[in-house]
């Protein structure tokens, strides 16, 4: 399989490659010179699926980093900026070929976002080895964590095993003793179950696998009600999760915990509603943390969007925030790239999530949260912290990583 | 390792129960299936696009039903419209194809699939939508301890039976009936016996069309309405046109419902009958995967013996 992918991407990048010096001979003409180069606008792809099942959660992506740059006036660290919005079709092949034109052609001066593992894994490479900064800001997965990981590469997120091990140490600290695990049959979901076992000692009475396409949980949610555990762990993303939720709660089975893991988030809720009222779920960030950067967010993203903004937004928000910081310390000047490697590494912002600061391998060290979805007063739903679960949290894989010290 | 049966599904109330939910979700899948059966075997027509008349049907129920504020004005409305919005792709779209050869209708169709996937986006955004399930069926029938059945599903399975008897009723019993009947055993011939096969075609278009629209309502407040919500539905009933042999919709009803309790039941038995030969942790995956395969298994199987399926139309 990995061999037949990298065949097929040399293929598509053979094709972008001369698409793109096609392009160049027609834009010479026009080309900014060297010279004016400081005048021009910072050029940022965004990569955010835009089409297909996923989309939403593509749409927050993009809508909290245009949030950002309202509120910095369109300017990164003083210079205007000009945002190209990439959707990846959740397509690596598609990916490549888009981000290898915005590096080439429109000569992009950052590529940012990127929601699914899988886009990333693609685009790591073309980016990083242009000697562009790519900075993640959902995609976290542990290959770039550590051994691969990349002085060009930030990731603002999360390492995607630090997520669903803290839902393993909640159910620990919740006193949970039996506790029933059920993903999709995937590398995501199989990931979700040795995460979440990865903190969690009591007994799990069973693990099932489920398919990526499957719609009715009516025989597992049977399964659940026979063992009684005293708790479920799930990690059921997108529709899969819109779909068990509203039947768990429709088979009366809402009296057992339902710990999860990016299956109830703000970008579900408006599917799910009433049906996932005291669910739980495990994230760095939720719309009600209470500090004036994250009120003044969630404020302004509602006015001007009319959904209420999830992870998805507040990272590539803060991830914004983060860039203007970066070029604002190097004083607008993009062409010192260790220079402004030190200044991105800094993390010399305000976040929404209260502090952030980067690990040794440009992950975030951050803290995660149980939360809890609740109805609020206007009648919307969204998810709440209930307690600190891990603290100043480093991913488990920093430890493999070996940073070079300058690029 | 742990014996089979041991809080696992060999177990007669939990079989009962899995029956139930085999039989609920055969008969969703009935309600897909009837009218594709009826479109591929009485116009030779190849529609891939029917799955994204489910959805359709979906999401004219779900907005209709938020626009009113009630579940039964949504159902009532939505049938119209899906039956409207069919005659409509009809007429822009599937008349045009009927000569040609089924390459270029499995072409046209896939492009109506990937046009209203993206369309619907377009118009209700990209998130899913929810449809609330109505108040007077909201509750559930205890069935075994802790488990709740929802009243809801057992409203599906009635309306799904009953819609095959009508279908029965109509396609065994009427005038119109017996001219479908004959269509999907010999079309030019009924041409040929003065019968306006154009106006029959689009007839069982538009009735496919609403049926199809129907299963997505009924649907709706159990599965997640978003863009692509047809596309894994088309696969199942596909390979329940196929058991039950094309044009019948006798065939489509008892594949419907042998393919709803294989992949149900099987879901739930595979990985504890795995466990009898393997560790637990290997026997998780294998029957995993073997339960998805489990259809397909059958499929290949009946195949194998009857060719053109349990109840071919055309002897």
């Amino acid at each position: 399989m990995a061999f037949q992918e990298s065949g097929h991407k040399t293929g598509t990048s053979r094709r972008g490659l001369l698409l793109a010096s096609g392009a160049g001979v027609l834009a010479t003409p026009l080309a900014a010179p060297a010279l004016h180069a400081q005048a021009a606008p910072i050029k940022v792809g965004v990569v955010a699926v835009q089409t297909g099942p996923q989309a939403a959660l593509g749409t927050q992506l993009r809508d909290g980093w245009t949030m950002g740059l309202r509120h910095l006036n369109n300017q990164l660290g003083g210079r205007a900026v000009e945002t190209l919005v990439i959707d990846d079709e959740l397509r690596p092949d598609v990916a490549v070929t888009k981000v290898r034109a915005a590096l080439e052609r429109d000569r992009v001066d950052f590529v940012v976002g990127v929601v699914f593992s899988n886009i990333l894994q693609a685009i790591m490479r073309p980016v990083t080895e242009s000697g562009t900064f790519l900075i993640s800001s959902n995609a976290g997965p542990s290959t770039f964590a550590g051994r691969g990981c990349s002085p060009f590469f930030f990731n603002t997120s999360y390492n995607n095993d630090q997520v669903h091990s803290v839902m393993g140490q909640a159910a620990q600290d919740l006193g949970y003793r039996r506790v029933f695990l059920m993903t999709p049959n995937y590398q995501a979901g199989r990931d979700a179950m040795a995460g979440f076992k990865s903190r969690f000692q009591g007994e799990v009475l069973d693990e099932v696998y489920v398919p990526l396409t499957q719609l009715d949980f009516s025989a597992e949610l049977a399964r659940i009600a026979s063992l009684r555990p005293d708790a479920i762990f799930t990690f059921m993303p997108g529709g899969l999760g819109v779909n068990l939720v509203r039947q768990y709660r429709q088979a009366g089975l809402a009296n057992i915990p339902f710990l999860s893991t990016f299956t109830v988030d703000e970008a579900t809720l408006p599917a799910q509603g009433e049906a996932a009222l005291g669910f739980y779920s495990g994230a760095n960030w939720a719309p009600n943390m209470d500090n004036a950067q994250n009120t003044r967010f969630v404020r302004d993203f509602e006015a001007a969007f009319n959904y209420v903004p999830a992870t998805y937004a507040a990272q590539s928000y803060d991830t914004a925030m983060l860039l203007d910081s970066a070029v604002r310390k190097v004083g607008g000047n993009l062409g010192d790239k260790n220079a402004l490697r030190a200044a991105i590494a800094a993390a010399d912002f305000t976040s929404v999530r209260g502090g952030f600061r980067f690990g040794a391998n440009q992950y975030p060290v951050q803290d995660f949260w149980l939360c809890q979805v609740v109805r609020r007063p206007d009648g919307k739903f969204q998810t709440q912290t209930v307690r600190r679960v891990l603290e100043a949290n480093v991913d488990p894989w920093a430890a493999q990583c070996r940073m070079p010290a300058r690029i | 390792m742990r014996r089979v049966g041991e809080g696992g599904f060999v177990n007669t109330t939990l079989l009962l129960v899995q029956g139930l939910n085999g039989l609920q979700f055969g008969v969703l899948l009935f309600l897909v299936a009837a009218g594709l059966t009826l479109v591929f075997g009485v116009m030779d027509f190849i529609n891939l696009a029917h799955g994204v008349q489910y959805m359709v049907g979906a999401y004219l129920g779900a907005s209709l039903a938020a626009l009113t504020g009630s579940f039964w004005l949504g159902l009532l409305l939505a049938l119209p419209a899906a039956l409207v919005f069919g005659l409509v792709l009809e007429f822009l779209v599937f008349r045009h194809l009927y000569d040609r050869d089924h390459l270029s209708q499995v072409l046209a169709t896939f492009g109506v699939i990937l046009f209203l996937n993206e369309g619907v986006k377009v118009v209700f955004g990209a998130a899913p939508m929810q449809m609330p399930v109505p108040d007077l069926l909201s509750g559930g029938v205890p069935l075994m301890d802790g488990l709740l059945y929802p009243t809801y599903r057992l409203a599906i399975l009635a309306a799904g039976l009953a819609t095959a008897a009508l279908l029965w009723f109509l396609v065994e019993r009427t005038r119109a009936g017996m001219l479908v009947r004959a269509g999907a055993t010999n079309a030019p011939m009924v041409a040929a016996l003065g019968v306006d096969i154009r106006r029959l075609f689009m007839l069982v278009f538009g009735f496919g069309a609403m049926l199809a629209g129907f299963a997505g309502v009924m649907a709706a407040p159990i599965l997640s309405v978003e863009p692509g919500m047809g596309d894994n539905l088309l696969i199942l009933a596909f390979v329940v046109i196929v058991i039950g042999g094309i044009g019948s919709v006798r065939g489509a009803f008892v594949a419907a419902l042998l393919v709803g309790l294989v992949e149900t039941i099987g879901r739930g038995l595979m990985p504890d009958l795995m466990r009898l030969f393997m560790d637990a942790s290997s026997a998780r995956q294998t029957g995993a995967a073997l339960a998805s395969m489990l259809v397909y298994i059958v499929m290949a199987a009946i195949l194998a013996f009857r060719p053109a399926g349990l109840f071919p139309a055309r002897a």
